[in-house]
């Protein structure tokens, strides 16, 4: 009977006994994401999950990533086999309106220099150690498009997933504190006060719903390893444009999009255990996250400005930091800086062409990657 | 195939890929706008 209570009494103290100072720091940690999000309102959706996922698995003895456990069984589910970012990109789709990209197509290079950031990241990620695919895991951050990253680096490295997909939201939060500043240095106020004109090109409905066929098609035969992500992206937004399939376009946008992201928040914060998160491993992917994004900038911006050269100073180069995925606040930076320097100056539908070219280049820029990894054989 | 063979291939058939591929794209949206050119609803004409 004495055995047995002391027993007792020490199963209900094992938990404590196991706590270390690994777990109380990556408790802090998932606490500080909870704060970011609730109190700060930075990426609410995902840092709340991925926060109270981060606390719920350095609980010791909690065995929630366990064979068997309460969010490996979803992570097995949807992380593992790509699906839950596959399912974010059609809700993504269905909520992304490409008629500023179709009236004004030239602009969607400016999608493509904002992904620059994601190559040259890979030069310093392999220049500081990290083997072949995790410096692609690294540098897809520079997509600015979080399940972008998910889908690569948990087919590429999934221990690194957990890292990753904090710098890849923090930092998209980040972005009016980011940009700004390079957008600054790289411009000069003659620049920065160029008035673009106004597009108005009306766009048929037969165009907007030919455009995700196209670009499925085409991107798909070009760059095969990306079709999930150009697939599901492209045939969400079919089902807005088409307006035939009411009902499931607005599952996609709301209960899909809803569930998935709860439950990938929660797998994403489930990949931070103590042991494979507290590393130097991680201070470097954030810090070459930062780099990454900061290049999208620097890039964009400066094609902005061969641009305006090419067109004879009719293109405002600001709106090449809208090149990037973060839709639609890079947009709104853009506008907001091109504002504080003229206040005539409205360039917020020529950002958004510039950001919804970003959301196509950083899909296209991860599909290229893939396939051309498959053409190396790197991977199968 | 060593870390700078395979950084360097990477990285300048990815930036080239994508920006060669969102060109074509640009292209097709052209053309695709010229096939499917906007005409005003017929019937809100007929009701004006």
């Amino acid at each position: 009977m004495e055995s047995a209570l002391v027993s007792g009494i020490h199963g209900l103290f094992l938990g404590v006994l196991s706590l270390g100072l690994e777990h109380v720091i990556m408790i802090l940690i998932g606490s500080l994401l909870l704060y970011l999000g609730i109190v700060r309102g930075y990426e609410p959706l995902l840092l709340v999950p991925i926060g109270f996922g981060a606390i719920l698995v350095n609980i010791p003895l909690s065995e929630m990533m366990d064979e068997g456990g309460f969010i490996r069984f979803f992570y097995d589910a949807g992380v593992r086999t790509e699906i839950f970012p596959l399912l974010i990109f059609l809700g993504i789709g269905a909520m992304t309106d490409f008629q500023p990209l179709l009236e004004n197509p030239k602009i969607i290079l400016l999608g493509a220099a904002g992904q620059f950031g994601i190559f040259i990241t890979l030069l310093l990620a392999l220049a500081v150690g990290f083997d072949k695919l995790d410096a692609v895991a690294v540098s897809i951050i520079g997509a600015c498009d979080g399940p972008t990253a998910i889908y690569v680096s948990s087919k590429f490295a999934p221990h690194l997933l957990g890292a990753v997909s904090v710098a890849a939201y923090s930092y998209m939060a980040l972005v009016p504190l980011i940009q700004p500043p390079i957008m600054q240095a790289l411009t000069t106020e003659k620049e920065r006060m160029i008035v673009m004109g106004v597009v108005r090109q009306p766009i048929s409905k037969t165009t907007k719903i030919m455009f995700p066929i196209i670009v499925t098609v085409f991107a798909s035969i070009l760059a095969p390893k990306g079709a999930p992500l150009i697939g599901t992206i492209m045939f969400g937004n079919l089902m807005k444009e088409c307006g035939a399939v009411d009902r499931l376009k607005r599952a996609s946008e709301n209960e899909i999009t809803n569930i998935v992201t709860l439950l990938l928040g929660l797998c994403i914060g489930a990949t931070m255990e103590a042991d494979k998160f507290l590393r130097g491993e991680t201070l470097l992917v954030l810090a070459l996250g930062f780099i990454a994004i900061s290049l999208d900038t620097v890039v964009g911006v400066l094609f902005g400005k061969l641009m305006c050269l090419l067109t004879g100073g009719k293109i405002n180069p600001l709106i090449g930091a809208a090149g990037i995925s973060a839709f639609p606040m890079s947009a709104r930076v853009v506008q907001a800086q091109g504002q504080k320097y003229n206040k005539r100056n409205h360039l917020l539908m020529h950002a958004m062409s510039a950001n919804a070219g970003g959301q196509i280049g950083s899909v296209i820029a991860a599909a290229v990657m893939l396939s051309v990894l498959q053409g190396m054989g790197i991977v199968g | 195939m060593d870390n700078w063979t395979f950084g360097w291939t990477l990285a300048l058939i990815g930036a080239g890929g994508t920006m060669l591929v969102l060109w074509i794209l640009s292209l097709l949206i052209l053309l695709i706008r010229k096939v499917f050119p906007y005409q005003p609803d017929a019937s809100a004409e007929k009701k004006g």
